[in-house]
């Protein structure tokens, strides 16, 4: 008999050695996340996974499902929490939609929508952040950054390159560049690596593809994150 | 007095497009203009708004005169609407924020192309810039806001259909956007 745990209620099935996360993607049961991605090792920074597990907040990306577990995750309270993370990460950066390539197709754009944010309540930052535009084929956008370290496990595990990097802290935290002049161009980056790709902000963006997906034909337009994420991730789950 | 319902609007750091925006609710209009009446908006050119129930907002907060606009909005409006990207985040206008004003002011005035006669404008009727763009409700408290760039005229009328028929209003996942 394999063992189980509840999410809202529902039975869902887990394997030894599978996080909450892993358990709920794989019955279909979407838990908001913007660091967490199936294929890369769990990072448990943007705590937009937090769930309640047997009445404790717990991250649901890094947490083991132990047998009998009862999780709430789609409550309005947590939903309400993630909404104010949210607006942190909006007023922390500077995430002027209407000026950025990814607009539409923007995971912390669609989860912000899914969650229904209209405002971002919090005193803006408006920290100053460079762009590094120096790559011929690659740009990067700190102003948008969400430091969900996506791009450096990408490169590390996947590309076997290791171009980025977290380096200061709190306020000083920022994404740096592995080169000796700290700019793109001077890495052995290419469009075809994973950490190109892999960014659910605008941060990084390949050159001269920007705005090609009309208006209502992006993704987040009329499809909510939670069925554009499952569609992905519950099948790449499967493979 | 008429009974109807009292809106004003205005357009601070704005670029008014959140008025037009509005204005395409198109023949909804004759509708709304059955209870809805306009006090101080571009709409109506009444320069000072009294007791009303609906203020609208269009624009973030970049000078002073927009400071006194929005105060002035906030003591007569029972409801105060942020409308669009700018009210809500700065938009556009807080993209200044990272450059000091005086470079602004240097580039715009002095070294940009085209400039002849280089000098500030220093008029006393022109209101003196803020350091930085704020969005309005770093400023007063705002009761609702209708995010978008702009914000459709369907996120319009759904809002003030709600608030007229006294529903809370709430925008559905289709009408949420920021841009
Ligand atoms: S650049 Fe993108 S992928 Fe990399 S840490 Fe920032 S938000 Fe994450
Ligand atoms: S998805 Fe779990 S902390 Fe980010």
């Amino acid at each position: 008999m394999s063992k189980t745990i509840t999410i809202d209620g529902q039975v869902v099935p887990f394997e030894d050695g599978q996080t909450i996360m892993d358990a709920a993607t794989a019955a279909g049961v979407y838990i908001p996340h913007l660091c967490h991605h199936p294929e890369y090792t769990p990072h448990g920074s943007c705590k937009l996974c937090t769930v309640k597990v047997n009445g404790r907040n717990c991250s649901a990306c890094t947490f083991p499902a132990l047998e009998g577990q009862e999780v709430l995750n789609d409550t309005p309270d947590l939903n309400a929490d993630r909404q104010k993370i949210t607006q942190m990460l909006f007023v922390e950066g500077n995430h002027f939609c209407p000026s950025c390539e990814k607009t539409g197709n923007c995971q912390l754009q669609g989860l912000a929508y899914h969650l229904n944010m209209l405002d971002n309540h919090f005193p803006h930052f408006y920290a100053t952040r460079q762009v590094d535009a120096s790559h011929p084929e690659v740009m990067i956008d700190h102003n948008r950054c969400i430091f969900c370290t996506l791009c450096v496990r990408a490169s590390h595990e996947t590309d076997g390159k290791d171009v980025f990097g977290i380096s200061g802290r709190g306020l000083n935290k920022h994404l740096i560049i592995n080169s000796p002049s700290g700019e793109l161009k001077d890495t052995d980056i290419s469009i075809d690596d994973a950490a190109v790709h892999i960014c659910p902000t605008g941060a990084i963006l390949i050159k001269r593809t920007g705005y090609q997906i009309p208006i209502g034909q992006r993704i987040y337009d009329h499809q909510q994150i939670d069925q554009v994420s499952l569609a992905r991730e519950h099948h790449q789950d499967e493979q | 007095m008429s009974n109807k319902i009292r809106v004003a609007t205005t357009s601070l750091a704005g670029c008014f497009g959140c008025h037009m925006s509005f204005l395409d609710i198109d023949e909804r209009m004759l509708q709304l203009a059955q209870v809805v009446e306009f006090d101080r908006s571009p709409i109506t050119d009444i320069e000072h708004c009294t007791n009303c129930d609906i203020g609208l907002i269009e624009g973030g907060v970049c000078n002073s005169e927009n400071v006194h606009v929005l105060r002035e909005f906030r003591k007569n409006c029972k409801i105060l609407v942020a409308v669009g990207a700018c009210a809500i985040n700065g938009g556009l206008p807080a993209m200044r924020n990272f450059i000091p004003l005086e470079d602004c002011l240097r580039e715009a005035y002095f070294d940009g192309i085209g400039v002849e006669n280089a000098q500030v404008p220093n008029d006393p009727e022109l209101p003196l810039l803020l350091d930085k763009v704020h969005p309005i409700h770093e400023v007063v408290k705002i009761d609702y806001f209708l995010p978008g760039c702009p914000p459709s005229a369907d996120v319009f009328w759904k809002f003030l259909t709600d608030l007229i028929e006294g529903r809370e209003p709430s925008l559905p996942y289709e009408l949420v956007h920021y841009d």
